[in-house]
């Protein structure tokens, strides 16, 4: 399988996913953990792992052999053997070298900001799928959405890195050794790092603020248990996919306002501002910085594209004007198994889009949206951008549903419309006055029983509890057997009168007689047996 | 036995019916209520026997007469399985239908019954056996098909003629023509052809009525043939002067008008458009229509049984909404055993139940009391709805149009407006399913393919086994 049969043949030879050793300086995340390798064979791939790919985010060579992987012994050796790569960080130079024809490439490549090596990738005839490049807005892409997961990931680390520079607790204790205040936490931007950490700063029991130009967001911030701050401008900050996007200077200034009253108020602001294609906004100026407490934290995970704040140092954690300022630019990696397996995990779904059949063959088809967008280069040809989405899924305002109006059963329904209860009530009376004038007393009698018992079963089967309808409907078709009776004053000849066709009614009486038997006897004997069942 | 010791038994049964139907209005007193409806039977029958109207030679008849068809009813409630009830009661239905056929009959050709009716009480005399044949006709023929329906014999897709209400309509105007001719009859023999002509549109129109009606209606029809036997065996005592039957059959037939009500009420649907029938494609022109925008979007993300086992584990409430595909699968028992696993964990396990959820009024409710889930953890929609939120992971077993956001989301969609479980609030839910069809409705549930929700296809019972064993590991 060396030579690398082009994928979109139909080769009934399964291909090998190859994994290597991110070679980045720093990172420690795997392109995928032995339980997704698992996976990856059910659907007919081969794996092969380069030895200790997985060793800086706690998974060895033997996790990954006993998954099902084999272990090849150097980057070359697995270049050279897989068909399809799996890789975290973008490939250097040295890995582009050690690619081959036909083989394709499965990773964050971000084409935009890396010009030089898109060109590089397309000279060695392979087809390159970035992960970063997903068309999000697609519902069904959210599976694969590595950029998601990834943020997640960094959130929740950087509420982690900002308590281990922080010199109190979050939550507000009272103590015998005196009273401490809950830590006050502002998250600028609430995307998905944002939400990751609200959720994680609130269940550590500070008091969470966020803020977003994206008015939709303050419900999910609520929910996750943070409390949205406005800025006191109307504008709306949506842009395409899911980003925000530039706001106007009026709300900018509205925005600087708000973020320098936060300044002085909390301990810890997050910021996770950023624009695609743009450097991120500088939210938080080196004034803000001066007028927070000694002993704040700032971690500004914006910090890879120029940082939130005016005196981020990208990569790096500084102290300025007694503020500790987070600049780690590797959040992710810093949590490297959990973000590894959300990571393989995503890498996986991707695979069943890219092979529907199981058979470990990946067929690349550029008709889906999902996959023609992800896909940056096909077999040597740039492929990026992608078209934008032809009918691009936008939330339409949906027509409100009309009300529900919920009647409980078992309760009373509101009362009827005047005009229908007239006519109820009017039809009721003519019949009523028909029967008056036309029936015999005998009649009016058994009509007055009639009426008065309708009533008593209209009252009493109200109550049923709808858990017992179908004990009620077996009972009351046991009851209705009652019709015996009709049966059984037929049934006897009657000597004295000659013209009666006793034989026939006999006859008659006697099959409805064994009809209503069986419905008596087995409506009652199965009414008890489902009663018998019902237990506390 | 005099006549009036006779008249004080009746009058004895009659409020034993009552309490009996009073006692199952909640599970304490239930099963009392299930023998003072026996007593009452007992002594109905008793007082009848013992009464004027029958005499020795009639005793054999009648003692062999029980024999036979108690034997067969005791046989049969004890063999049927609980996924059958609702068969079994359609099935029975029938038969009192039948019965209440045979008696108008038996009256009809008895002239000792019509001895002493002169002017407008032999009319009403007529009229009251023409009437209570022609509704023990139609619930016969009715509950048979029902029956053929809901045991599969007879296909669950509604059957619609074309122009079956002029059908209908001119049906009842041949019954009123023939009841005309039957009420001027001269003598017995004249009267017969009309009541044959008349039993014979009866039974087609009982057949036609519930071929019409589809799958997911069963449970109003089931109810509603239930009220009509009722009203069978009124008619029945209005045709014998019998007071004992008129009050009994009053008391059935309210109760299943009840039923049928509060089933039309759950699936906001009027009685009349059910009995019309044809739910889901009556309403296709409509679907098309909007179908551009009511089509769901977006895909469905499957699941495997051992995922949905590690769900379950990590859940903390955990609300489990059965249907019909549970009963077909027969899934109940496994279903009480996961839920058994997961209480004895501490996770907060409930169920959700759709009133019109399964074949008949109350299905699922018997089939989970049948698995010995304990009915303090069964709730009503109305009850939990509001719980959802609070939800980490929501099992739908073999439910499909009950749980369709589209009933609130979409006003073109068919069932819109109709009450559903709101299972999609839930942080997770999971749909069993055998494959994307879409339910009796007809309807495509876009719950499919929202993001929390995950698909475990498959047959419920053979899934369901696996999140068990997935579950003790």
């Amino acid at each position: 399988m060396t030579s690398g049969a082009p994928t979109d043949t139909a080769a009934a030879t399964p291909q090998r996913i190859g994994i290597p050793r991110e070679t980045f300086p720093g990172e420690k995340r795997v392109a995928t953990v032995p339980d997704v390798v698992t996976k990856l064979a059910k659907l007919g791939f081969g794996v092969v792992v380069e030895t200790g790919a997985g060793e800086l985010a706690d998974l060895g060579d033997e996790a990954y052999r006993e998954a099902g992987a084999s272990i090849a012994g150097s980057a070359t050796e697995l270049w050279n053997s897989a068909d399809i790569v799996f890789k975290v960080r973008a490939p250097t130079p040295d890995e582009v070298a050690l690619m081959h024809e036909g083989q394709t490439l499965i990773g964050f490549i971000w084409p935009a900001q890396n010009p030089e090596l898109m060109q590089q990738l397309a000279a060695k005839k392979v087809t390159v799928l970035s992960i970063d490049a997903l068309p999000r807005t697609l519902s069904r892409a959210q599976k694969m959405d590595a950029l998601t997961s990834m943020a997640g990931v960094s959130g929740y680390r950087a509420v982690v890195e900002a308590a281990n520079a922080f010199g109190r607790f979050f939550n507000g204790q009272i103590t015998a050794a005196g009273k401490v205040p809950p830590a006050k936490v502002f998250i600028a931007g609430a995307g998905v790092a944002g939400l990751a950490a609200i959720g994680a700063a609130a269940s550590l029991g500070a008091i969470v603020r966020a803020n977003d130009t994206r008015a939709e967001v303050a419900d999910q911030v609520v929910s996750l248990g943070g409390e949205f701050v406005k800025v006191d401008y109307e504008e709306e900050g949506s842009g395409g996919g899911g980003y925000a996007k530039v706001m106007s200077e009026g709300f900018q200034a509205a925005q600087r306002e708000m973020y320098a009253k936060q300044a002085r108020e909390v301990d810890i602001i997050i910021t996770t501002a950023l624009i695609p294609g743009k450097p991120a906004p500088k939210l938080i100026t080196a004034e803000m910085v001066k007028s927070m407490k000694p002993g704040s934290v700032i971690v500004d995970m914006a910090a890879e594209q120029g940082g939130n704040c005016e005196l981020t140092v990208p990569g790096e954690a500084v102290v300025r004007h007694g503020v500790t300022i987070v600049g780690y630019t590797d959040l992710a990696s810093r949590m490297a198994r959990q973000s590894s397996t959300l990571y393989a995990t995503n890498l996986f779904r991707l695979s069943e889009e890219l092979c529907k059949t199981k058979d470990g063959v990946i067929n690349v088809n550029m008709e889906d949206d999902a996959i023609r967008g992800l896909t940056v280069i096909k077999n040597g040809e740039i492929t990026w951008p992608a078209p934008p989405l032809a009918a691009a899924p936008k939330p339409a305002p949906k027509p409100a549903a009309a009300p529900v109006a919920k009647k409980g059963h078992g309760e009373p329904s509101g009362p009827m419309p005047a005009g229908k209860l007239a006519i109820v009530a009017g039809v009721t009376a003519v019949l009523f006055a028909l029967v008056g004038a036309y029936a015999p007393a005998e009649f009016l009698s058994h009509f007055t029983v009639f009426v008065l018992a309708c009533f008593v079963g209209y009252m009493v089967v109200w109550n049923v509890k709808p858990a017992l309808h179908t004990p009620l409907m077996s009972v009351t078709n046991a009851i209705s057997s009652i019709i015996a009776i009709g049966a059984l004053v037929q049934i006897s000849p009657m000597a004295n009168a000659t013209e009666r066709p006793n034989t026939l009614i006999v006859a008659l009486a006697a099959l409805a007689l064994v009809l209503t038997a069986i419905n008596m006897f087995g409506g009652f004997a199965v009414t008890q047996r489902m009663l018998a069942m019902f237990r506390k | 036995m005099s006549a009036s010791l006779a008249t004080v038994s009746y009058i004895g049964a009659t409020i034993l019916f009552i309490l009996s139907l009073g006692g199952l209005s909640n599970q304490e007193t239930s099963r009392r209520g299930n023998l003072f409806g026996m007593v009452g039977m007992a002594l109905a029958v008793a007082a009848t026997v013992f009464g004027p109207q029958v005499t020795a030679a009639g005793l054999p008849w009648i003692i062999g007469a029980m024999v036979v068809g108690g034997a067969i009813g005791l046989t049969a409630a004890r063999k049927v399985q609980m996924t059958q009830m609702p068969e079994l009661v359609a099935l029975m239905h029938s038969m009192v239908g039948m019965a209440a056929v045979l008696v108008g009959y038996a009256t009809y050709v008895d002239p000792e019954a019509t001895k002493g009716f002169e002017g407008a009480a032999h009319t009403i005399h007529a009229m009251e056996i023409y009437i209570g044949i022609f509704i023990g006709a139609v619930t016969f023929s009715g509950s048979v098909i029902a029956f053929g329906k809901l045991s599969g014999r007879v296909g669950g897709k509604p059957m619609l003629l074309p122009g079956r209400h002029w059908m209908n309509l001119a049906g009842l105007l041949a019954v009123i023509y023939f009841g005309r001719l039957f009420l001027q009859a001269e003598t017995l023999q004249d009267g017969m052809l009309p009541l044959f002509v008349m039993s014979a549109i009866a039974l087609l129109f009982g057949i036609h009525m519930v071929m019409a009606i589809g799958g997911a209606d069963m449970p109003v029809v089931v109810s509603m043939l239930n009220s009509y036997s009722g009203w069978a065996a009124a008619a029945t005592g209005f045709m014998l002067s019998n007071d004992l039957l008129i009050v009994t059959g009053a008391l059935v037939g309210s109760s299943g008008a009840i039923l049928s009500y509060i089933m039309c009420n759950a699936m906001n649907r009027s009685f009349i458009s059910v009995i019309a029938g044809g739910f889901g494609s009556t309403s296709a022109a409509p679907k098309a229509a909007g179908g551009a925008a009511a089509e769901p979007a977006g895909e469905v993300t499957p699941i495997l049984a051992a995922e949905t086992a590690e769900m379950l584990r990590e859940a903390k409430n955990v609300i489990i909404v059965p249907g019909y595909g549970m009963a077909v699968a027969q899934a109940q028992h496994t279903v009480f055993e996961i839920t058994r696993h997961l209480r004895e964990k501490g996770v907060n396990v409930r169920f959700g139940i759709h009133p019109v959820a399964g074949r008949m009024p109350g299905h699922m409710n018997v089939l989970l009391a049948e698995a010995k889930v304990p009915y303090d953890i069964v709730f009503e929609m109305d009850e939990l709805n509001e719980d959802f939120p609070d939800t980490d992971v929501t099992m739908v077993i073999g439910a499909n149009d009950i749980v369709n956001p589209a009933a609130q989301e979409d006003p073109t969609s068919p069932i819109a407006g109709m009450p559903v479980l709101e299972v999609w609030k839930a942080r997770t839910s999971i749909v069993m399913k055998r494959s994307m069809a879409s339910g009796y409705a007809g309807v495509d549930n876009p719950l499919f393919y929202k993001d929390n929700n995950r698909m475990l296809f498959g047959d419920a019972k053979k899934m369901l086994d696996e999140v068990l064993v997935a579950l003790k590991t």
